[in-house]
């Protein structure tokens, strides 16, 4: 609780540093505001405990995803410098994306349908203005505009479905909703299903699975290289927290209306984000692809109902989250000064570059989830907690995924050895760096010592 | 202890390796001499009937019944012992050439010799995988950068048709996994305590068959080899053929025999087929080659066709013929490859129709490749016949016709071979090897190794035999009593 308390300040001290004039260490600030929130969330572990009556509860699985989401920012705000220099918007920079964060922290934390949609919406606001931050630059306006229409397009769907389940059970509260299934599950109201349909498409839409990820290519595409990372990360972390809980909580007793559409959506997203991946040329767009594939792995947690797919979920996003920030933090450095996007700006870095080429090989194994990096793990995790729940066609699709995603990972280490090209060698500051070799170690880390963070939850 | 310095030695000397530039290659030569002193300790230590030994067994993930439990038998120990025997050859025949950033190069290739090592002693399945992936990144990289005019294509061919098998596997054992009492366990001992029924031993077959025999390789999914083969560096190929195919048919013994016995029973006859078949297309093949690297490729698959051929007669003599034959086929094809590099740099052709009369002008080198060659076709006092004659005896038990078309391979093997030997070395001089030089104190270095246990192996085979055979009989006495099927 303090932490939102703590995150909610430090975003509304950004709006008054302009004018109260301390605007210089506004930077400092919010590090040190965020490891406090990290901290004041390390101390909660265990509590259980509910808040504003019941409207969210910071149980273990929030807390969790909680922390990660403020390491994942803190990360993020070690690699943005450059976005902030802007002098003009540089205040409102830092509170959108603060306020983000408390929007994904309600997201994995509610416990009450207007508190999902709260944050929902506080994160969604926050991401159109950032996704239009280049005021100047026609396709991240193009960004923006879409991503503000079709997710406000979302958000009606959701208020929709929570509006039909709150008709037939009477109450936006996840718990009543849930007994209410558990009572009614021979017999649930058309009501209800209905609004868990709606739901699900909403939820499917936040998380770009297909066929509802049709703006995620353009807007990852066309914003900002390090809000593109933040979306990538934290907000698909939050969303995907949001959504487990959802229907691993409320909707559980009708697992049987959701479980076919959802299965589908899975192979959907699984197949066609890494085909798709496969045809791109530009880095960022490859990279939006590769996010939507990585969502239907990550859908497959909330399909399996067994004790460990939380844990396998929680990993799944930590894992593919770091070495997600790896690849946009590499991205950043080698397109700062072209501007080029495309998977040529990797070429032939092996021998100009080799610390950023080593980084980049973890990042890109990591991510098409060979061991022993973090993500292979990862997939392993959810692929047996899958099989355990029965659904080994599932895990063959995700595994036929798996290799053609070593098609384009792999296209950017082969770049990286083109012997034709000569790159000149790239300078980067000591703290980015420092946060490059950190989620790479991370990545390693979390691959051979699994069990750090394993089954916390 | 000693197994974990055994696996994990190699790693940091390849951290070493790669930051120390120029001198790369000596650091590492010593690090996988020093690597082959440690094997040897450890066979001193071994009691050929002791079971599985220099256990250790820490929990590595404990919710999800993960552990680091690795331990030798007498088969691990022979293939630990072929690894740890050929890396410093590897390297050594590596300085002949000069190797754009040595750094990394001499890196990968010690990483990759702790993730073979890795493979042939984990006792977890988890551990197992991650150790047989671990193998592939530094060949693939190996491949790609330092490999000839066709790398990239054919390299991620490779990488995405063995990750493919090998994705299979992780299938399969995760099921495996989900069947195991309790919590569930990847523990080798839990898998072979399993009772799995007929149907899913099936689906288990194919996919853990798939995921071996693409790596062994067995005909039809060896497309990937002889591209492969021959594009790589000669270190790389050297690697993959030496020892990295060994891998599969370890995995064969190892993880599928008695893990689903049943299922094997039920389908060895189409795998005995399978490698029949690819016995003799593969020697047909490598019979029509004019490279002769392609055509030691080829001749290799015919080889491991009988290998792994002989694995699936379940027999003891096919099984203990197999074991042998790993290690005299990793030593003879490690020759060969080597051969044909000496053979390249001197002439910058490996085509056999542009080559001839070395014996003229090299009369060293034309013995040690008549001996290394006669190995690689099984004649008699040398390592291959021992091999070849224990598999034959066993695939014999299993059935006449099959034991008759694999033994073409004999045949077939002392025809391709020697009729390139006659064209590479015999005859006129040609243009190219006008200039052929004699073998320098390097390329015996490499070369005496492998000719001391090529007759070593051949005329008291019984040294190796006896490592094994404890191990080959328990392995037999789990397959019969778990399926309850007679032995013979």
């Amino acid at each position: 609780m303090t932490t939102l308390i703590i995150l909610t300040a430090i975003g509304l001290s950004c709006l008054f540093a302009e004018i109260l004039g301390f605007k210089k260490f506004l930077h400092v600030l919010v590090l040190a505001g965020l490891v406090g929130a990290l901290i004041t969330t390390v101390l909660d572990w265990g509590t259980n405990a509910p808040y504003f009556n019941d409207m969210v509860l910071m149980d273990n699985f929030s807390l969790a995803f909680t922390g990660l989401l403020i390491i994942l920012s803190l990360l993020w705000f070690i690699m943005s410098p450059v976005f902030f220099e802007e002098p003009s918007s540089k205040t409102d920079h830092y509170a959108l994306i603060i306020f983000a964060l408390v929007g994904a922290q309600l997201m994995a934390s509610f416990s009450n349908m207007l508190i999902l949609f709260l944050g929902i919406e506080i994160l969604s606001i926050c991401l159109y203005v950032l996704a239009g931050s280049r005021k100047s630059n026609l396709a991240s306006n193009e960004a923006a505009l879409k991503y503000f229409l079709l997710g406000a397009f979302a958000t009606g769907f959701l208020l929709f479905g929570i509006a039909l389940i709150y008709g037939a059970t009477g109450s936006f509260n996840i718990q009543q909703i849930s007994a209410y299934f558990l009572e009614n599950s021979s017999q649930p109201s058309s009501l209800a299903l209905a609004g868990t349909l709606l739901i699900l498409t909403a939820m499917a839409f936040k998380i770009s699975a297909v066929p509802f990820h049709f703006w995620a290519p353009d807007v990852y595409q066309g914003s900002p290289t390090v809000v593109t990372a933040f979306m990538s990360t934290v907000v698909k972390t939050a969303a995907f927290a949001a959504m487990f809980r959802l229907f691993q909580d409320a909707f559980q007793s009708i697992f049987s209306v959701w479980e076919n559409t959802i299965w589908v959506i899975v192979v959907a997203t699984i197949l066609l984000g890494n085909v798709t991946a496969v045809f791109q040329t530009n880095f960022k767009r490859m990279l939006a692809y590769s996010s939507i594939a990585h969502a239907g792995y990550m859908l497959m947690s909330v399909l399996a109902i067994t004790p460990g797919s939380s844990s396998a979920l929680f990993f799944y996003t930590a894992a593919y989250s770091l070495s997600s920030i790896t690849a946009f933090a590499v991205l950043l450095l080698l397109s700062r000064k072209s501007g080029d996007e495309s998977i040529g700006v990797f070429r032939g870095m092996a021998r100009s570059n080799p610390f950023l080429a080593g980084i980049t090989i973890v990042a890109m194994l990591s991510l098409a989830g060979i061991p022993p990096l973090a993500g292979f793990f990862a997939k392993y995790y959810i692929f047996s907690a899958t099989m355990q729940a029965g659904y080994t066609s599932l895990v063959l699709v995700a595994i036929l995924g798996s290799l053609i995603g070593v098609f384009y990972y792999f296209r950017v280490i082969i770049a990286l050895f083109d012997k034709e090209t000569d790159q000149t060698s790239i300078e980067s500051s000591v703290s980015f760096n420092a946060l490059l070799l950190i989620t790479a170690l991370a990545a390693v880390a979390l691959g051979l010592a699994p069990g750090l963070i394993a089954g916390i939850i | 202890m000693m197994l974990s310095l055994l696996l994990f030695f190699p790693l940091l000397a390849a951290i070493a390796v790669l930051f120390s530039g120029t001198r790369a290659k000596h650091i590492a030569l010593g690090a996988t001499i020093l690597e082959f002193l440690i094997s040897i300790s450890l066979v001193f230590k071994f009691l050929p009937d002791g079971g599985t030994q220099f256990v250790e067994n820490y929990w590595w993930v404990q919710g999800l019944g993960i552990s680091y439990h690795v331990g030798m038998d007498g088969i691990s120990l022979l293939l630990v012992l072929l690894t740890t025997f050929l890396l410093p050859l590897i390297i050594l025949s590596s300085f002949q050439h000069k190797h754009k950033n040595p750094g990394l190069f001499y890196f990968l290739i010690l990483v990759m010799q702790s993730a073979l090592l890795g493979v042939f002693v984990s006792l977890d399945a988890f551990l197992f995988y991650v150790f047989w992936e671990l193998a592939l990144i530094p060949i693939y990289l190996i491949c790609l950068v330092w490999g000839g005019k066709d790398r990239v294509r054919i390299t991620l061919k490779f990488f995405i048709y063995t990750l493919f098998g090998s994705l299979l596997m992780l299938v399969a054992l995760i099921w495996l996994w989900t069947q195991t009492p309790g919590n569930h366990s990847f523990e080798l001992s839990s898998f072979y305590a399993l009772n799995i029924d007929p149907a899913n031993q099936t689906w288990l077959f194919w996919a853990l068959f798939l995921a071996f025999a693409i790596k062994i390789p067995i005909f039809p999914f060896h497309t990937w080899q002889p591209d492969t083969y021959t594009d790589s560096p000669t270190a790389g190929t050297m690697l993959l053929s030496g020892i990295m195919l060994k891998m599969g048919i370890y995995g064969l013994l190892r993880w599928m025999l008695p893990v689903i016995p049943e299922g094997v029973h039920e389908w060895s006859n189409i795998a005995i087929l399978l490698c029949v078949i690819g016995i003799v297309y593969a020697s047909l093949i490598a019979w029509v080659q004019k490279d002769f690297k392609r055509l030691i490729a080829y001749s290799s698959i015919a080889h491991v066709g009988l290998i792994a051929a002989g694995v699936f007669s379940l027999s003891f003599q096919g099984v203990h013929g197999s074991v042998f034959q790993m290690l005299s086929h990793g030593v003879n094809v490690v020759g060969l490859f080597f051969i044909a590099d000496i053979i390249e740099r001197r002439t910058q052709t490996r085509d056999l129709d542009a080559l001839g009369g070395i014996r003229l002008v090299a009369p060293g080198f034309s013995t040690y490749f008549i001996i290394v060659l006669l190995a690689s076709i099984a004649l008699p006092l040398t390592n291959g016949f021992v091999g070849e004659f224990l598999l034959l005896n066993g695939l014999y038990q299993y059935s006449t016709p099959a034991a008759v078309l694999a033994g073409l391979t004999v045949i077939f093997g002392a025809v391709y071979m020697l009729n390139a030997y006659r064209k590479i070395v015999l005859g006129e001089a040609a243009a190219s090897t006008q200039s052929f030089t004699e073998l320098n104190t390097n390329e015996k270095l490499v070369l005496i190794p492998i000719v001391v246990l090529i007759f070593w192996m051949g005329i008291y085979p019984d040294f190796f035999l006896k490592i094994s055979e404890p191990s080959v009989k328990d392995l037999r006495d789990i397959i019969y009593s778990a399926s309850g099927f007679s032995s013979n």
